[in-house]
């Protein structure tokens, strides 16, 4: 099916479309489905590119982050720290070495044990962050040298937690696009079901435009366009009331209060589009596919 | 125009008849008789590729009729006109739409201006607007008439066109049929009606064929 032919569906004529009357109940089947896909494929794409995105954001805090640590129980533990500072600013792809405070060690409990924590009085591991050089460098050997250069000292480059959140994101990404694929799939079956039942109910009417010359081209462009236009402006309506109901469900404070990403953050919301496009383009593979091979079949 | 040749027509194991053969000519009138179940409708639907022969060719204006060129068959049939007994309209539209629906369908809207003519010429000019289920059986036969020949066709086959009619109307309907075929058109007028065949003796130059016992008697003289 070529472009011509798609502007020549979305045209449509007029007067073919009136010898189909509008009757009987696919023609607020077909619009109600694609509402009520296109709704579901809204908060589908919503919760599933949220997850995405909170996977990223995790993943993207943890990569470039590097820490050595020196557990409570290394005996001399502020010698071993020194002497672990002292090896890294020399080590080649450091860019920076520097000890975490007891300040900043307090700041990073307080969520879970809360402000004013003895950190003297509690056995704490101390902690170097490590920033490294643009160039980038091997931090596994580097992990190796630390280590039999300074016993006790231990590097972590994180890559234990980030790469499962990558994996993650990616898996949350193809859920996303899986779930709009059965949803695609579910509307290809209904609308197909309802131009069957179309046809069948407009036999006569098909028998009439047929014994006055009739294509079947000129008949299925008048269901092809009907289901079009219903699968469009369904979905249209149901990707609208989607949006609105995740607005009013996802507010920006409860976002932030959550620590959970907007699900359509600014111009993504621009992606929504591609649901009644995508809906109404599929209506149009499928009536025509079907209303072709069934005319065949109706003498 | 219309040629079948050899032309068989089963339905199921049901042999309706076969072996006809059938040529209609430019600007010929006949009349196709026979008892009912004879066939006379399953012949006239195999002149405009509604069916499709168990054997033989049936072939119009140069095209073969057969499922597997459904386009050109239809195209074929935009040059045959055709009056059912049982006439079927598109109900939800008026009766004018209904007579200029083949225009509609061909892409002839320039013919449209001949509507009005052609609705008083079959006297239905003051029932243009209303919808068909509103028409009476005689009314009815005439919008389908004027359906049938609104974009001029060669052929006009009409199948029982009176079954349902009084004997006025019949004879109306048959005279507006006479007006075609004076103007050059080919008529079939399938009937089992013998006095309206009678009737039209001294009125028409007409062959009269009869389908009987599976067979297709050409009567040889004309009426």
């Amino acid at each position: 099916m070529n472009l011509q032919a798609v502007i020549e569906v979305l045209r449509g004529d007029q007067q073919a479309e009136r010898a189909i009357p509008k009757r009987g109940f696919t023609a607020q089947l077909t619009t109600l489905t694609a509402a009520a896909l296109a709704f579901l494929a809204v908060f589908v794409l919503a919760a599933s590119l949220s997850a995405s995105r909170m996977a990223e954001a995790w993943a993207s805090d943890l990569s470039g982050l590097i820490t050595v640590r020196i557990p409570e129980d290394v005996p001399d533990q502020a010698a071993v720290t020194e002497a672990a500072l002292t090896f890294l600013s020399q080590a080649p792809g450091v860019a920076d070495a520097r000890i975490i405070s007891a300040e900043e060690e307090q700041a990073l409990l307080a969520p879970w044990l809360g402000p004013n924590i003895p950190t003297d009085l509690l056995p704490l591991p101390k902690l170097i962050e490590v920033t490294p050089a643009e160039e980038g460098a091997d931090f596994v050997l580097l992990g190796t040298q630390l280590s039999a250069a300074v016993p006790g000292a231990l590097l972590d480059d994180h890559s234990s937690w980030h790469r499962p959140l990558v994996a993650a994101a990616q898996r949350a990404r193809l859920l996303a696009w899986g779930s709009v694929g059965l949803l695609i799939a579910v509307l290809v079956g209904l609308v197909t079901l309802a131009a069957q039942v179309s046809l069948i109910s407009n036999r006569q009417t098909i028998g009439v435009l047929r014994l006055v010359g009739a294509t079947d081209d000129y008949i299925a462009q008048a269901f092809v366009r009907r289901f079009t236009m219903r699968g469009l402006f369904g979905a249209a309506a149901g990707t609208l009331c989607g949006m609105l109901a995740i607005r009013l469900v996802v507010t920006p404070s409860l976002s932030a209060g959550l620590g959970l990403p907007m699900p359509f953050p600014g111009w993504h919301a621009t992606w929504l589009v591609f649901i009644p496009i995508l809906s109404g383009a599929t209506a149009l593979i499928a009536t025509r596919l079907f209303a072709h091979r069934a005319l065949k079949e109706i003498p | 125009m219309i040629e079948l040749k050899n032309v068989a027509f089963h339905y199921g194991s049901e042999n309706l008849f076969d072996q006809v053969d059938l040529s209609l000519e430019p600007g010929s009138f006949h009349f196709l008789t026979g008892p009912s179940g004879a066939g006379k409708t399953t012949l006239l639907k195999l002149c405009y590729g509604a069916l499709f022969a168990t054997a033989g060719q049936v072939a119009a204006f140069g095209r073969p009729l057969d499922p597997e060129t459904r386009d050109e068959t239809a195209k074929a049939r935009r040059r045959i006109g055709v009056v059912h007994q049982d006439c079927s309209f598109l109900d939800h539209l008026t009766v004018a739409e209904n007579v200029a629906l083949p225009l509609t369908v061909t892409g002839r809207q320039d013919l449209l201006g001949n509507l009005e003519t052609l609705l008083r010429w079959v006297g239905l000019g003051k029932v243009a607007g209303q919808l068909p289920p509103s028409l009476s059986g005689g009314e009815r036969q005439r919008v389908a008439l004027a359906r049938a020949v609104i974009t001029s066709p060669d052929v006009i086959l009409a199948d029982e066109p009176t079954g349902n009619i009084d004997w006025d109307m019949s004879e109306q309907l048959l005279g507006l049929l006479m007006d075609l075929n004076a103007s050059g058109k080919t008529i079939v007028f399938a009937t089992h009606d013998m006095p309206l065949i009678r009737h039209a003796k001294g009125l028409v130059q007409a062959r009269v064929m009869r389908l009987r016992d599976g067979k297709l008697q050409q009567a040889g003289a004309d009426l």
